[in-house]
């Protein structure tokens, strides 16, 4: 982030808009104190409360200073009461014989006066369910309101934090809470409230701050300021000089055809998505943060349980076998390299192969048992120096520990994990996630050559639509797990905003 | 230098550094007390030999993500079985350890089955249900031998004529047969070769094992589930491999411990017979979630040469027994500590 200044007054609602990426998350937690900004560098500048420099040192620094939040992750005590929760650590006590001597630790909480206190707080809030009932079971957007009346209930509360919290909520939840967070602002709480939606920034706030890069790119006026034009401030690049584009008739030639797929995977849970390719295209798959991008390719190669008809190269593909997936031709360069991608603990030769190995049964010698073939060591060896000479991977040897490379080179491992199981339709997920500059283009030139050159099917999800726009032929949308558009490359950018924000349809 | 010194140190780990102080320290006393050093040095490898199996058998479930076997006496009590059913029939020699060994293994398969498949079912904590199948294994064994009919007149009670003694005397049948094969006497110091090949070669086994393509699934697996299931690696049936593999090693080195010692030891012997075998890897460097050969090796000579010299040498310098005590403070304190550093790993 740099050079971000905003205001918000009491009784008044400011929303907090940008894509992934853009510092939303990291002003919340430089407002409430969070103990990441200090570990990785602290900020400069000053935050007023009340016209005073504040500072906080730790969430609890923040609260007490009358700041909530409600986070996009439920910080709740699944085990515990609705009640218990909204009063953790907070709980109204009566002394008892043994707190003069061993202190407050050990007064009796007044369970009677909780769940008064709770009761308001809920009504407030506008959930009318019992406030006795256990948190864990709950519906999510039961959750979030708990979220919301534990704050309320916070006396001296004087800004209140939003971290997406309609992310959750189904459309008729939305609305209320978006009643609750006027009913807030009236009595004279000021509310920031980060959002992606933008229908809700023109029916709840008063004034709104789009970051782009860390940048205040624009303060429009929610009430007059037209939602294609906000969409606009939001996504707000150029876009890269786009190349020869190929004209791809759906309906010729169709490597993958998707149709209805749902894949239950947390956080980024799709629903009956249909698309198909055509070989030889890169598909682009783009999107926020949450809304399903990332669980199609993860659904179709097994990772995560899915449903759905799924056709490769018009025979039928069966869904859930991962297995089947690497025999039938496909691969995946997971979007987690950390967690599905790589080994760290083995060489980087190791990891090369590993896929293939297991899948192709190459780099084996032969055994009268399969399963006892061993490895053959110099075809591995050979193999693994061409890929790291082809993909400029930087490491002092196929021996070398794979998590002692940079995110970058982790990354064209990855890759060449892929591209030695020789697939012919590849899925690719934020290939260039924390990696630097260089490296970034580098591995989109190897996606580009794979393609260009060696003729595979590219599935390309990304959460940079720049990426995107550069190397796809077509690029669909993912809202709320379903795809909301597709649209060629060179679209326009008040399209892409719109079709991210889920109003593709308005425009 | 001080932090190379400092970085060689760490790799080689203080436990073990203090461990080997300690074993260096105890053969300085029995040289200062003029003890018969080449007796205590032959001592140590006998006892190297005869329990280095046991100690191998858990590499297997640690290189596949089950972290230390303490189930080894299921694998145990199988290999009993298997010397028990050679002995009822009376074979003795080479061919009578064959039965033995052919028992125990063909035992040793199903029963890994089974106990992988619980291990699925109970899915990170794998040790502590283990060692409560190990615990519970050994008490339904002592049923068994019991009420199992064998007929054999030396196997059985003298008196009443039914169920297994509880020490099965292995003189004139295999008794340390594999330990006189070959064996051989340089300045003092006897060499047990045909344990110690059996010992080797089947370390050798091992290491050509995760050098094949089921055993670089099963370490891959054990690495990075989700990296496995990426790969069209079910680890579930990895873990199940690799504690089969670790219950069959398990059955072959109770036959040749027992060979060595002379005896099969039936009803609670197996009971704890894990926990030194625990020790030994862990001392030789290994941590719950990655071993090596090289770990077996050290461990169990730096473990048994321990036990082998501490008792002959304490007993010189003070009076009474502490070897049983030191025994049990390293082989505990060394499981302990291996379970604090499980975190970090």
């Amino acid at each position: 982030m740099k050079g971000v200044s905003l205001a918000v007054a009491r009784g008044e609602i400011h929303a907090i808009l940008g894509e992934n990426g853009a510092g939303k998350s990291t002003l919340m937690n430089i407002l409430f104190g969070m103990p990441v900004i200090r570990e990785t560098g602290g900020y400069g500048g000053e935050v007023l409360l009340d016209g005073v420099p504040v500072r906080f040192e730790s969430p609890s620094d923040a609260m007490r200073a009358g700041i909530g939040m409600v986070h996009q992750e439920f910080m709740l005590l699944p085990g515990f009461r609705i009640a218990e929760n909204i009063k953790l650590n907070r709980e109204p006590a009566k002394p008892t014989l043994l707190s003069p001597v061993l202190g407050h630790g050990l007064d009796r909480v007044d369970f009677t006066r909780m769940r008064r206190d709770a009761r308001q707080a809920l009504d407030r809030v506008g959930l009318g369910i019992d406030e006795w009932l256990p948190v864990s079971g709950l519906p999510v957007s039961h959750m979030q309101f708990v979220e919301i009346a534990r704050e309320v209930d916070k006396e001296n509360l004087k800004l209140l934090i939003f971290d997406e919290p309609t992310a959750v909520l189904a459309e008729s939840e939305a609305e209320r809470l978006l009643g609750a967070m006027r009913a807030f602002a009236e009595r004279g709480v000021a509310v920031l409230f980060i959002t992606h939606r933008l229908d809700e920034v023109r029916a709840a706030a008063d004034r709104a701050t789009v970051l782009r890069d860390g940048e205040v790119v624009g303060q429009p006026d929610p009430r007059t300021t037209s939602v294609a034009r906000i969409a606009e401030l939001m996504v707000g690049r150029p876009a890269a000089p786009v190349a020869a584009r190929r004209a791809f008739e759906a309906a010729r030639d169709v490597a993958l055809r998707v149709e209805n797929l749902s894949v239950d995977m947390p956080g980024e849970p799709v629903e009956n998505v249909t698309f198909t390719v055509s070989r030889g295209e890169i598909f682009g798959i783009g999107g926020l943060a949450g809304q399903g991008k990332i669980g199609i390719a993860n659904g179709i190669m097994g990772l995560y349980p899915a449903s759905g008809r799924v056709e490769l190269e018009g025979q039928p593909f069966q869904l859930n076998r991962p297995r089947e997936a690497l025999e039938r031709g496909l691969a995946f360069v997971s979007e987690d390299r950390r967690g599905v991608g790589l080994l760290g603990e083995e060489s980087v030769e190791l990891n090369i192969a590993l896929s293939a190995l297991e899948a192709r049964g190459r780099f084996l010698r032969p055994f009268p048992i399969a399963a006892l073939q061993p490895l053959d060591h110099k075809s591995l060896r050979r193999h693994a120096l061409a890929m790291i000479q082809n993909l400029d991977v930087r490491t002092t040897g196929p021996a070398q520990q794979v998590r002692r490379l940079s995110g970058g080179n982790q990354q064209k491992v990855c890759l060449a994990r892929a591209m030695t199981l020789e697939p012919r339709l590849l899925f690719v997920s934020e290939p260039t996630r924390g990696i630097d500059v260089g490296a970034k283009a580098r591995v989109l030139e190897i996606l580009a050559t794979l393609n260009r050159v060696h003729g595979v099917t590219l599935v390309l999800t990304s959460s940079e639509l720049t990426e995107l726009r550069a190397v796809c032929d077509r690029i669909a949308i993912v809202y709320r797990g379903r795809i909301e558009t597709i649209l060629p490359p060179d679209a326009p950018d008040a399209a892409f905003g719109l079709a991210m924000a889920g109003e593709s349809a308005a425009a | 230098m001080i932090e190379r010194l400092r970085t060689a140190l760490r790799e080689f780990g203080l436990p073990r550094l203090l461990i080997a102080a300690f074993l260096f320290i105890l053969f300085a006393v029995a040289v200062a007390t003029h003890m018969n050093l080449s007796g205590l040095v032959s001592d140590c490898i006998t006892r190297v030999a005869r329990n280095g199996i046991l100690v191998l058998a858990l590499l297997p479930a640690i290189q596949g993500g089950l972290g230390l076997n303490f189930g080894l006496p299921v694998g145990i009590v199988c290999g009993l079985v298997g010397c028990v059913i050679s002995l009822n029939a009376g074979v003795s020699g080479v061919t009578g350890l064959v039965l033995a060994a052919g028992i125990g293994v063909a035992l040793a398969i199903p029963a890994g089955l089974a106990y992988g498949w619980l291990l699925n079912r109970t899915r990170g904590q794998e040790m502590m249900v283990g060692t409560y199948l190990g615990f519970a294994i050994v008490s339904g064994m002592s049923i068994f031998w019991l009420l199992a009919p064998f007929q054999n007149p030396t196997l059985v009670w003298a008196i009443g004529g039914k169920g297994l003694r509880t020490t099965l005397a292995l003189t004139g049948i295999y008794d340390k047969i594999l330990d006189h094969w070959l064996s051989f006497t340089v300045a003092g110091v006897t060499f047990p070769t045909g344990a110690l090949v059996a010992f080797g070669g089947l370390c050798w086994l091992t290491w050509l094992f995760f050098r094949t393509r089921m055993g670089i699934t099963i370490a891959a697996a054990r690495s990075n589930p989700r990296f496995a299931l990426a790969a069209g690696i079910s680890d579930e049936r990895t873990r199940i491999q690799a504690t089969v593999l670790s219950t069959t090693l398990g059955a072959l080195g109770i036959i040749v411990y027992s060979q060595s010692f002379g005896f099969v030891q039936l009803y609670t012997a197996p009971l704890l017979m894990a926990f030194p075998a625990v020790a030994c890897i862990l001392i030789g460097g290994a941590t719950v979630t990655r071993s090596t050969i090289g770990h077996v090796i050290v461990g169990t000579l730096l473990f048994q040469s321990i036990l082998t010299v501490a008792l002959p040498v304490t007993s010189q310098v003070i009076e009474g027994d502490i070897s049983e005590t030191a025994r049990l403070i390293i082989q505990n304190g060394m499981i302990l500590y291996a379970l604090t550093r499980l975190r970090n790993t």
